[in-house]
């Protein structure tokens, strides 16, 4: 497995390429996050992590998901650092011999990430900034899995 | 011990970091002595049910013990993804 913090930008395309790569795979699923500028007004959004925890928070969440489903790799990108509209924020990637591993992975990993892997967002247009609030909805999600 | 601040707690509090002495059992008696000092700590502090904490990088409930903690860290509710 592969967990990247990073403040760099990545191309999702190549990630996905070299990801995708092994004898025996049946099925690759990759969710990448954009940054959205929901009301055309965005100016920048900055992400805030803490050093440390996040990586060993994701890769406590990639364990889960390797124990629970049979995967033969897992890769989560995630970004800090200031961020434009468009910019990737995040990729997920799960790989399996079956489709239904595959995405049932990723989707977990999805869901973990949002609400227990530790960035916060905080969005900057005209008006000033704010913080992102969590949505209840993305912790009820957990009750999912 | 070390105590850590994100996001909007950093900003109210106005430090990412700093040492702290304390002879606190639990985040809750933490929170309570922070609190107490300064008015930035009990306006950050006001409402725990909006905050998450974390003890030595793993995340923890305010009524978890600090005896041998080396970094606590408070924070709201975390938005990645």
């Amino acid at each position: 497995m592969a967990v990247v913090v990073q403040a760099e930008s990545f191309d999702a395309g190549a990630e996905l390429n070299a990801f995708s790569d092994g004898a025996g795979v049946g099925a690759v699923v990759s969710f990448t996050g954009v940054v959205r500028d929901t009301d055309g007004t965005l100016a920048v959004m900055e992400i805030e992590h803490y050093p440390g925890m996040t990586e060993r928070a994701i890769a406590g969440i990639v364990d889960d998901a390797m124990a629970r489903w049979v995967l033969m790799d897992a890769l989560v990108i995630h970004r800090h650092g200031t961020l434009l509209a468009g910019d990737p924020i995040m990729m997920v990637a799960t790989k399996s011999a079956h489709r239904a591993d595959a995405f049932a992975a990723a989707d977990f990993l999805m869901d973990y990430l949002k609400s227990r892997a530790p960035f916060w967002k905080k969005e900057t247009t005209a008006d000033g900034s704010a913080w992102v609030d969590a949505k209840e909805a993305d912790e009820d999600a957990l009750a999912r899995w | 011990m070390n105590v850590m601040y994100f996001a909007w707690v950093r900003e109210r509090i106005g430090v990412p970091s700093e040492e702290v002495t304390t002879g606190a059992v639990t985040v809750a008696d933490l929170v309570a002595e922070l609190s107490a000092r300064e008015e930035r700590y009990a306006s950050a502090f006001a409402d725990v049910t909006a905050l998450r904490v974390a003890v030595d990088q793993e995340l923890t409930t305010f009524d978890a013990p600090l005896a041998g903690a080396h970094e606590v860290a408070f924070f709201p509710p975390m938005t990645g993804g």
